[in-house]
């Protein structure tokens, strides 16, 4: 096709001598046609984010770089290019959308003088043509009160305003082409349900075609007009959207949309236990910038009276978007955090109101699994004396103590072997199944998790979702489950408890709040799970 | 990505200032080998020019030689530097680990100290040190301790703050490690980049101070050193330029090879920044 936006021919880009492999893209051929959203789908380490990249004329060069192939723009080769016309083509006619939008964005201008300076460089438009022009493109990204906003600086505005105003400033020169990258992946799914809705709606007023960067198969259904899988730097399958996802050819494809958490939520158990954990009425308040020299400390309260309770053998999911205080109740529950007031009772003994020595008693029971399988282990220790550490602390000779972390690590389908080698060596997946292995070790009561997923690929997501569930059969445990995302609290929870703003909304089985949501705001997470009515449609797995 | 040991000894600077730092050492140790008497001993005519028989590197106003002395100072100069750099070292870590970890009111108290002993002049704090304490060996160890801990204390209390975020730490809490297990355990493993360049960086200062006290003539009595040698020949740097010159050169080498290794450390540990 000849009449194509973007013609990427047989593009292979080439990483330095020392990276595990050759070429990050190898012999990618992709068209974007005029008026459509073209997703690129894959997991970390497939390729997607450098053939954004390469597009942009943005590879991290000299490490890295494009070897062979063309990537033909309106008719020119942008692999060929000198710097200064790419600049005018990477302003004017292709405009980019990145995952961070609080990094994109200059956080010392207001952010209508940043969308003006897009205007100043590239056109000839006078202030006020340009003020009316900012104004114009604020209100079609759909902000109030666009006077105010124009005034405002990055901080002053949440996650979603950003992205928007991004989304502003590429639109700024009615580009041909827009490329995003993960634009959704650092925003709340409420808020990422909204920008998609603008991004569609937007391409479609404008007439422009988007490259869709994504990870989510559930965002590809919601927005894709065409679809290409990336694995290992190479298209395993390319189609209309309606054909990959309900009809995936490839394997590797097939594999990733069976991956997708599905929205069955699962069954409550007929027997009724005695509660594990209760909470009673906990409250927790942050004192802001109280210091020596300043007056008026500001407050934030990021729990407010909250209880819960978690039956014996069975496990709760505490649902809520970013600033809703699940991450404080968690830390609360493993004692990492005093709650200003309320009590939280472990098999009815108080873990709240009570010293540090006695509060060490109960680090036996509650173990904790972290959301980044990077950060939580430590780099300089071997694996075996990580998930040792806990049963040597508590008095198992370190011989034996050792021996049982071989154990556990097969437990979690690693090698036994594994113990004698550094974090450094494994992935995030295998990663997440040693701090698993961690928990395990001292054989607590509750495991809390906390966001134990979020940093993972979908497959491999599901892989630790199946192996928290199988352990927790297998040991009897309790689970609190700390999650954003609705649909892997469906999967692994039989009960939920949707949290906002510090005060539970609604809390239920699983299987009553999908069926029938009360409150407004579990209403509107349901309907913001990206793809949900594609999801809906896949057979059960 | 490359290994530490690929880094560090693949880098040429490393191997001058390796191979410098080693023949001092070497000479050092085996000082009363290489120069079996007393530095202090006359054993010449005064003023020999370097090149002149039976004396390598001159003799100087007294008629001693200056070879056996630099050799005999060799011992004498890196065995202050290292002690005393190893003491700032103990002592600011274990200050700044503190303050670092628990933060609030103890992290108050230790940084104002901290910086107290930053406002005062150090080398002055020093001169004042060593003239209270009288001059020996032990007391030098003790002035550049103290004037040198300050900044190790800062460096270790950011590290600290620093992995004190990180998971892995809140995972051993959870597990039940006690605060010390996991001040020691857990994090100060995690911050040793930054501190053995810091320290070894440090050396070489202390080097420099332990010659400019001995050049003032607070140095360790009875005991060779390279500052005290340029002290003696200063007043003849007209008539013997070799007295104070080739000392000056010996301590020139050394703090510059003690730089290269610890740059080249740096480089090392910190590969990141390297490739900037």
């Amino acid at each position: 096709m000849t009449d194509a936006v973007l013609d990427i021919r047989d593009l292979h880009v080439a990483l330095p001598a020392w990276s595990d492999r050759r070429h990050a893209v190898k012999g990618v051929s992709l068209t974007v046609n005029p008026r459509e959203i073209l997703c690129i789908v894959g997991e970390s380490g497939s390729g997607k984010s450098m053939m954004g990249k390469a597009v942009m004329g943005l590879l991290p060069a000299p490490h890295v770089h494009a070897d062979r192939g063309q990537i033909l723009f309106e008719g020119r080769d942008l692999l060929t290019l000198g710097a200064e016309a790419m600049r005018a083509i990477r302003g004017g006619r292709i405009a980019m959308i990145f995952q961070e939008p609080m990094t994109a964005l200059n956080p010392l201008m207001p952010v209508g003088r940043q969308i003006d300076e897009v205007l100043e460089v590239h056109t000839d438009l006078d202030a006020p043509a340009r003020a009316a022009r900012v104004r114009a493109l604020i209100e079609d990204v759909h902000l109030p009160d666009p006077d105010r906003m124009m005034r405002s600086y990055p901080h002053q505005l949440s996650g979603g305003q950003r992205q928007r105003i991004v989304i502003a400033m590429a639109l700024a020169l009615e580009p041909a082409l827009i490329i995003a990258d993960e634009p959704t992946t650092a925003l709340d799914v409420t808020t990422q349900a909204q920008i998609l809705h603008l991004i569609k709606e937007l391409q479609r007023k404008h007439g422009t075609s988007v490259l869709f960067i994504t990870h989510d198969f559930g965002v590809v259904a919601e927005i894709a007009d065409r679809v290409a899988v990336m694995r290992q730097g190479e298209v395993v399958e390319k189609g209309p959207a309606s054909e990959v996802l309900v009809t995936p050819q490839h394997t590797y494809t097939q594999a990733l949309v069976a991956a997708v958490p599905g929205l069955n939520p699962r069954n409550r158990p007929a027997e009724v236990t005695p509660p594990l954990l209760e909470i009673r009425n906990l409250v927790r308040t942050y004192r802001l910038g109280g210091g020596l020299f300043s007056r008026g400390a500001r407050e934030v309260k990021a729990v407010q009276s909250v209880s819960l309770s978690i039956p014996k053998g069975s496990s709760l999911a505490l649902v809520g978007e970013s600033g809703s205080g699940k991450t404080t109740m968690a830390k609360c529950v493993i004692g990492l955090e005093r709650p200003d007031s309320g009590d939280i009772l472990l098999d009815g003994k108080p873990m709240t109101g009570i010293g540090r020595a006695q509060m060490r008693a109960f680090r036996r029971d509650v173990q904790m699994v972290f959301q980044d399988p990077f950060a939580s282990l430590n780099p300089r220790q071997k694996v075996g004396e990580i998930i040792a550490m806990g049963p040597v602390i508590w008095g198992t000779p370190r011989a034996q103590a050792l021996e049982e972390a071989r154990e556990l690590l097969r437990l979690v389908g690693l090698q036994p072997e594994a113990a004698d080698r550094y974090p450094h060596e494994f992935s995030g997946g295998q990663r997440q199944r040693i701090g698993i292995a961690r928990a395990l070790a001292v054989k607590p009561k509750l495991v809390v998790a906390d966001e134990p997923v979020s940093a993972l690929d979908v497959s491999v997501q599901k892989q630790v979702l199946e192996l928290l569930d199988d352990l927790r059969k297998q040991f009897g445990l309790s689970m609190l489950f700390i999650t954003h995302d609705l649909r892997v609290a469906a999967t692994v929870c039989e009960e939920i408890a949707i949290l906002q703003r510090g005060v539970i909304v609604e809390q239920g089985s699983t299987a009553e709040i999908f069926a029938n949501p009360q409150h407004a705001y579990t209403q509107s997470l349901l309907d913001a799970v990206p793809g949900r009515d594609w999801i809906s449609s896949l057979p059960a797995a | 990505m490359k290994s530490f040991n690929a880094r560090f000894y693949g880098n040429p600077r490393v191997y001058l200032g390796l191979a410098w730092l080693a023949l001092v050492a070497v000479v050092a140790i085996f000082a009363g080998v290489f120069a079996p008497r007393d530095p202090f001993a006359i054993v010449g005519q005064p003023f020999l020019p370097p090149g002149s028989e039976g004396f390598l590197l001159g003799t100087d106003s007294l008629g001693r030689n200056v070879l056996a002395g630099l050799i005999h100072g060799a011992r004498t100069t890196l065995m202050i530097a290292v002690l005393s750099t190893v003491a700032a070292v103990a002592f600011g870590t274990v200050l700044g680990a503190l303050a670092g970890y628990y933060g609030g009111i103890v992290d108050d108290i230790l940084m104002r100290l901290t910086e107290f002993f930053q406002t005062i002049p150090w080398f002055l704090f020093a001169i004042v040190l060593v003239a209270i304490l009288s001059p020996s060996a032990m007391n030098l160890v003790i002035a550049i301790a103290v004037v040198s801990w300050p900044p190790i204390a800062r460096v270790v209390r950011a590290e600290v703050m620093a992995v004190k975020a990180r998971e892995f730490v809140q995972a051993a809490v959870v597990a039940g490690q006690r605060d010390m297990g996991i001040l020691f355990g857990q994090i100060l493993p995690n911050t040793l980049s930054p501190l053995i360049v810091t320290g070894s960086l440090m050396v070489a200062t202390a080097i420099l101070i332990e010659s400019a006290l001995s050049f003032l003539g607070l140095g360790a009595p009875g005991q060779m050193s390279w500052g005290f040698q340029i002290g003696a020949g200063r007043s003849f740097l007209r008539d013997a330029w070799w007295l104070v010159t080739v000392p000056g050169i010996v301590i020139l080498l050394t703090v510059l090879a003690i730089n290269l290794i610890g740059e080249g450390l740096n480089d090392a540990l910190n590969p990141r920044l390297a490739d900037l």
